[in-house]
């Protein structure tokens, strides 16, 4: 072994070598061609999906059979992970983005006419071409719906949330165990508690109230435990330096905590009225369905995005179908909308401020000084003026 | 410093407790603890009154409430013995197609996929975590029920003699034979509520998976390991509580899932174990199709049967967050 010196040749460390790419290659071929006589004459078989899988586990097999030739265990176990991770990833984004696309292309033919978006469907039977009638009354209802179960659960939740985060003991722990718990609660048993004791128990009719506050129900222990995972992120240095400095627990909040949270709660608030939007059942039970414009959610059935794509998918009729396709496409543009604005606020750290904000910081900065200023010569004889004044010169500057 | 040191006991006697503040900060005080009151009454009123209707129902139909199948409850048999074993069928399935997908979508966004895609595939999977449950519904119905047969009778075909994926009434050597007994099955749902879930459980398992400490990565790289060799010694190591979690979350939203299932399933009140078999159920479908029965037991009986569903989901999800919590406290990094 300890012999002549060899000439060591330099090794090839390129992740990707031209025998992989050539066995992924045969393999796949093979693959495909194996599948085809498998489908055709040995088993006979038909649709895509299967063909697909078969396909993919003989891919995996013959891989794996020319990987052995020339590799030892390791580095094929290694190609063949990665090849079985690529397949996984590759075929669960495929199959999820089909599902949107498949929705969004057959709602094209009814979004088209833009009719859709300012008729509703009083007039327009299952049997009316798609250029009469449209899902005004659906946009409606959802934005009334889900404006009315914010206006509860916004406040209701956050001020919770900043309760679990600020107080200790047993009752906040308490509160938080109950929360947490209904969490779990399944939208539909939330619309049947809704259903039995406004709707069954009140007399009040179905209507889009009755299916914002189940709704509500819904989304309000969602909304407070987001919140709350948000707020218990804010540095517990950055409270405890607002308090030592003399500040109130109120102050800190104001001025400390809800600042540092603001893009966190904004996300909480903008994906749990995502998940609030786009709920049918709690709808179903509560809302009843109406093919009219109904802008009153107090009186009368009111239609919302979910519960019509629900309704009209159900017909027997294509131009019904064609519009209930529409219905979720739209309900999917708003989800995509919050999601986007979720993204663009909850993507700017707490400090991270834009131009605008930096000069409002500024102002009010400047504003404190000029206050300090004012105030210190009469509370604080003795204090030097100069020294009061002098952090806050250069912001003065700035301003001018 | 020594002085105050020094007379310690005249400190403990000036040491006196910060008294509350009074004015503004005493009614915010008030305000907070008001505002958690109130979602605490709200949300025992919800848990009391349906809990308080289900005993009524329970009183009624007793331990063959978890034994009867057929939902009578008018003429006082009734009983969730179908619609549980359906419900828990559905999420089986769903889970079982789910997890691998998960699995494999969450270790290529956090090993595998070149670092310009990552965010945004990280943004695409939340996304599709936030798609309307009612989309994918619509996808199961229209789309997936007529292509998914072939596969269907496929396996019922060449696995037929495995139980579960029997198929009563079917007849593979006849070409003429109804295509109906493979449609509106436990399979095709659970299809529909894996993909839904699979998002849910992949934003979790990479988050956990990303958590793996860059030491014990380059440590393995290190000591000669193939990019699989890390993983399996270090990434599924350390985030195994989090893929259990991430399962048991989604398998909690599998189970209460109204929606796709009630648009796919033809309701049946019978245990149905043949997956790829038309028919079947589950609870909260059984809610959307029956909340409309008038009388008062009939309502109650649906109440217990949301409460039996309700405290499922409790045990699976507090059982998946404290799985969770444990992970991410460290709790498995310093064996």
């Amino acid at each position: 072994m300890m012999g002549a010196p060899v000439h060591e040749e330099r090794r090839n460390t390129a992740t990707l070598r031209s025998e992989d790419v050539l066995a992924a290659l045969g393999a796949g071929v093979a693959a495909i061609c194996l599948t085809v006589l498998i489908f055709h004459w040995i088993a006979p078989f038909s649709g895509l999906l299967g063909f697909i899988v078969v396909a993919f586990g003989m891919f995996l097999a013959l891989y794996a059979a020319l990987l052995w030739l020339d590799g030892n265990g390791p580095a094929v176990r290694d190609r063949l992970m990665s090849a079985v991770v690529h397949g996984l990833a590759a075929l669960l984004l495929i199959a999820l983005i089909f599902v949107v696309t498949f929705t969004v292309g057959s709602g094209l033919k009814a979004l088209v006419h833009l009719n859709f978006f300012t008729q509703d469907l009083t007039h327009a039977g299952p049997l009316a071409p798609l250029t009469e009638g449209g899902a005004l009354h659906a946009v409606v209802g959802t934005l009334e719906q889900i404006g009315m179960a914010l206006a509860v659960t916004v406040p209701l939740g956050l001020l919770c949330a900043l309760f679990l985060s600020e107080t200790r003991g047993g009752f906040t722990r308490f509160v938080r165990t109950i929360v947490e718990a209904m969490t779990a609660l399944p939208s539909i048993v939330a619309g049947l508690f809704i259903y039995a004791t406004v709707v069954l128990l009140l007399h009040a009719p179905k209507s889009g109230f009755a299916a914002s506050l189940a709704i509500g129900v819904m989304m309000l222990p969602i909304m407070v435990r987001a919140a709350d995972v948000v707020l218990r992120l804010v540095p517990g240095p950055l409270k405890e330096a607002s308090l030592a400095l003399g500040a109130s627990r109120w102050q800190t909040v104001r001025h400390v905590v809800l600042p540092t949270a603001r893009p966190g709660l904004a996300t909480a608030i903008i994906l749990a009225t995502a998940r609030g939007i786009g709920e049918t059942s709690p709808v179903l039970l509560t809302a009843g369905y109406a093919t009219a414009l109904n802008a009153d959610p107090f009186h009368d059935p009111q239609a919302s995005l979910p519960l019509a794509t629900f309704t009209l998918i159900k017909s027997p009729q294509d131009g019904d179908v064609a519009r209930g396709y529409g219905t979720a496409a739209v309900l999917l543009a708003l989800v995509l909308l919050l999601f986007i604005i979720a993204r663009l606020i909850g993507g700017r750290g707490p400090l991270d401020l834009s131009a605008r904000q930096r000069r409002a910081r500024d102002r009010a900065s400047a504003r404190d000084v000029a206050r300090f200023a004012q105030r210190r010569p009469a509370a604080y004889p003795s204090a030097p003026l100069s020294s009061a004044v002098q952090p806050g010169a250069p912001v003065r500057e700035e301003e001018q | 410093m020594t002085s105050t040191l020094l007379d310690a006991a005249s400190v403990r006697e000036r040491r006196r407790r910060p008294a509350p503040s009074g004015g503004p900060d005493r009614v915010f005080r008030i305000v907070l603890r008001l505002a958690g009151v109130a979602v605490l009454v709200l949300m025992s009123l919800v848990g009391a009154f349906l809990l308080n209707k289900a005993i009524s129902a329970l009183q009624v139909a007793g331990w063959s409430f978890l034994t009867t199948e057929k939902w009578e409850p008018d003429a006082g048999e009734f009983g969730i013995a179908a619609v549980l074993t359906g419900t828990l069928l559905i999420a089986g399935v769903a889970i079982t197609i789910a997890v691998p997908l998960a699995t494999g979508m969450a270790l290529y966004v956090s090993e595998y996929a070149p670092r310009r895609i990552r965010r945004f595939l990280v943004g695409l999977i939340d996304l599709m975590a936030a798609v309307p449950s009612v989309v994918y519904g619509l996808w199961g119905f229209k789309f997936l029920q007529g292509h998914v047969i072939g596969l269907a009778r496929w396996i019922s075909t060449y696995f037929g003699w495995i139980p579960i994926f029997k198929v009563d009434g079917s007849d593979p050597r006849d070409p003429l034979a109804t295509e109906t007994v493979y449609t509106s099955s436990t399979f095709i749902a659970g299809m529909v509520v894996a993909l839904m879930v699979a998002p849910v459980i992949c934003s979790i398992m990479r988050e956990s998976f990303s958590q793996a400490p860059i030491g014990e990565r380059e440590g393995a790289y290190a000591l000669g390991a193939t990019r699989w060799g890390m993983v399996r010694s270090v990434i599924l190591p350390f985030g195994r509580g989090g893929m259990i979690g991430g399962t048991m979350l989604g398998l909690g939203r599998a189970l209460g899932e109204t929606i796709a299932v009630y648009l796919i399933i033809s309701p049946v009140f019978v245990i149905q174990p043949h997956v790829l078999q038309n028919g079947a159920n589950s609870v909260s479908a059984l809610i959307a199709l029956r909340y409309g029965e008038s009388t008062a037991m009939a309502l109650s009986a649906l109440m217990a049967a949301g409460v039996a569903l309700f405290v499922l989901t409790l045990i699976v999800n507090f059982a998946a967050g404290s799985i969770v919590a444990r992970s991410r406290s460290g709790a498995e990094s310093d064996s």
